[in-house]
């Protein structure tokens, strides 16, 4: 079912946790909600759910208005971060609790249970209790227990949070497929791009309570509407520089800069696959030196040193490096393909972006 | 076991032996003279006159009068502060209000007010020299050195017992599952019943059985405001201190040794109790392991 927020803000008391956030969830959709923690996502989960009462506009599902509906009534099936099981419950008591609740008859019940524990290979645990699962079971049982009475929306926050790292891979895997299978409306909250990136058909960006963007994944990623929205989802690197006689200028690295007064300040950001490095000192525009390489599985991380000093970061493949024959110590040269205007003088910044720039600091975590 | 040097004990405690020996001395010897003594002394005076003398000096009127009214004292008393303690419990864990503060010190109070000041405050409240003596006395209504009052006195005593055990279970459990409860259509009475109650279970049965053993013990507030009329405002303390003043000790003393059986019992329960709070608490917090326990 469409889910939709229309000017929706949540204070706590002085305090706006979400701030006139607008937008809507298709039917059938698995949309993700996006943002670094604090950054009200939680919040919209919660209001959707009817956790929370939002402070200010409407909360539309099928395109009537929420607000006043009990969470009781909204037909929802919410996970929590921690799960939240019913830990005095036997598994199949857990995923039968809100059927009892809605007063299915037995039968229905203990068929729908099977059924649930089937789909979520949860067989032969129905009598378990919760403290006897790992944590990946755990949270089959709260989404199972989450669409047990057939909620037309399904809110999860954070579900792949307190799982490790393999898990987590095989949980993403198996929430799309189960989308796809269920076709509910799902929204998702989480803080990992890449977890957003990978599962979702759609996602929602926020920062500090508001909405920053909309999109789908590669939308986003390829043309992220703001600075927030383009370090948030990608890897960037950043540069200040200055305009002088129509270009914009920071040690050796220049841009283009037409129609930009003389002397203002401009934002630069680039990806560093967006670098392109040559082992020929003479290839590219800029020279460099190849300062330390990362290995991060596929990829290769290098860092590349202007002889000002300027610290510049790229990703290749691994074959490419290989081609390259590049080595740690080498005089190289680069050019940036692409890059766009962040920012220019004047337009306001949020702080935790600024706070990241640290004179000579061009990138962070590429 | 191997010694190295200086001939100092392989455990992690370094202190000398007569160091220990002389805690462990003291420590004995103080539950010895302060505990099993005087608790032996009372079975021994109950029983100083044989079974039959023991058992005959409970069948005195007054003596089953004052079971009668502290069965009834307790029987109300119990049940109000188990709904209260939990309803407290319940506000103050989850929920932030304005003077919740306040709340919380005021079911300590209590604890830190002597009873007999306890008794003192309901004869100045309710007395018929008190503040709303002449308006009850007015209308035939007896509140003080009458059932009422032994009532009040002892309501008021027992007020922390529910509540201080439950607030900090239930600060510790949150509200998540309650929350889930919510969504999946349960009311606030069906996650209360069927989500909070089981999950604090053991830590209410533990207040509970400490209410009861004050309710039924309780003596300094209600000496106050009873006034000890004899087979009628005397509840079972009460009536131990008059036997005792009457030159009765083996009545004195078997009424005095059946509560201290009582007291014992709770003690046993509480213990049982703690023990199946903890491993409630471990299992719930536990790693994950197969074992079959249903």
């Amino acid at each position: 079912m469409s889910i939709e927020l229309r000017d929706v803000s949540k204070r706590f008391g002085p305090v706006a946790a979400v701030d006139r956030v607008s937008f809507k969830v298709d039917d059938g959709e698995l949309v993700a909600l996006l943002g670094p923690s604090g950054g009200g996502k939680t919040t919209v989960l919660r209001m959707i759910a009817g956790l929370e009462d939002p402070t200010a506009g409407d909360i539309l599902v099928r395109g009537e208005r929420v607000n006043d509906v009990p969470v009781q009534r909204r037909n929802i099936g919410f996970v929590f971060q921690g799960y939240a099981l019913f830990k005095t419950m036997s598994v199949a008591d857990n995923i039968a609790f809100g059927l009892k609740i809605k007063k299915w008859p037995a039968g229905d019940r203990a068929a729908r249970v099977e059924e649930l524990l089937r789909l979520f290979g949860l067989e032969g645990l129905g009598r378990r209790f919760p403290h006897q699962l790992s944590g990946g079971q755990r949270q089959r049982v709260a989404i199972a227990r989450a669409l047990a009475p057939r909620p037309s929306v399904l809110l999860l926050d954070e579900p792949f949070g307190a799982v490790d790292a393999k898990i987590r891979q095989e949980l993403r895997d198996w929430l799309v497929r189960m989308h796809d299978e269920l076709s509910v409306t799902t929204v998702f909250v989480t803080h990992d791009q890449e977890e957003a990136m990978e599962v979702a058909s759609r996602i929602v960006i926020f920062s500090r309570g508001r909405l920053e963007q909309v999109g789908r994944p590669r939308v986003v990623y390829e043309e992220p509407a703001n600075e927030f929205v383009a370090r948030f989802i990608g890897v960037l690197n950043v540069l200040e520089l200055r305009v002088e006689g129509g270009v914009a200028r920071l040690d050796e690295l220049t841009f283009p800069a037409h129609g930009v007064p003389e002397g203002q300040g401009l934002r630069i950001g680039f990806r560093p696959y967006a670098v392109q490095v040559s082992r020929n000192p003479r290839e590219h525009r800029y020279r460099a030196t190849l300062r330390h390489v990362y290995f991060l599985g596929v990829l290769m991380r290098l860092e590349l040193e202007t002889p000002s000093g300027l610290v510049v970061r790229s990703r290749i493949t691994k074959d490419e490096f290989t081609r390259l024959g590049l080595a740690e110590g080498d005089v190289v040269s680069f050019q940036v393909r692409e890059y766009r205007v962040l920012a220019r003088d004047g337009e306001p910044l949020g702080p935790e972006v600024s706070a990241m720039h640290h004179a000579g600091t061009l990138g962070e975590g590429i | 076991m191997s010694r190295a040097g200086g001939g100092k004990s392989g455990r992690g405690s370094e202190d000398p032996w007569w160091v220990r020996l002389l805690l462990v001395g003291v420590c004995v010897a103080f539950a010895g003279v302060f505990l099993v003594l005087p608790l032996a002394n009372v079975f021994a005076q109950a029983l100083a006159k044989g079974w039959q003398a023991s058992l005959g000096s409970l069948a005195h009127p007054d003596t089953v009068e004052s079971f009668r009214l502290t069965a009834l004292v307790t029987a109300i008393c119990v049940p109000v502060n188990t709904v209260f303690g939990v309803a407290a419990a319940w506000l103050v864990a989850r929920f932030e209000f304005r003077g919740k503060a306040l709340l919380v010190t005021w079911i300590d109070l209590p604890f830190s007010v002597s009873p007999v000041v306890t008794g003192m405050l309901f004869v100045l409240l309710f007395g018929l020299r008190g503040y709303l003596g002449p308006w009850l006395d007015a209308r035939d209504m007896q509140v003080i050195f009458a059932t009422p009052g032994i009532v009040l006195a002892t309501l008021f005593v027992t007020v922390p017992f529910v509540a201080r055990e439950l607030i900090p279970v239930m600060q510790a459990q949150g509200s998540d599952a309650e929350q889930a409860a919510l969504t999946l259509g349960a009311s606030g009475w069906q996650a209360f019943w069927h989500v909070t109650l089981p999950s604090i279970k053991w830590g209410l049965l533990y207040g509970v059985i400490l209410c009861n053993a004050r309710a039924v013990g309780e003596f300094g507030a209600v000496a106050v405001v009873s006034g000890r009329v004899a087979g009628v405002t005397d509840t079972v303390p009460l009536r131990i201190e008059k036997l005792d003043n009457e030159y009765n000790p083996v009545a004195a003393f078997t009424l005095a040794a059946l509560l201290a059986l009582l007291a014992l019992g709770t003690l046993g329960i509480k213990t049982w109790l703690e023990h199946r709070q903890h491993a409630g608490l471990a299992r719930a917090q536990g790693p994950m392991e197969s074992s079959d326990e249903h």
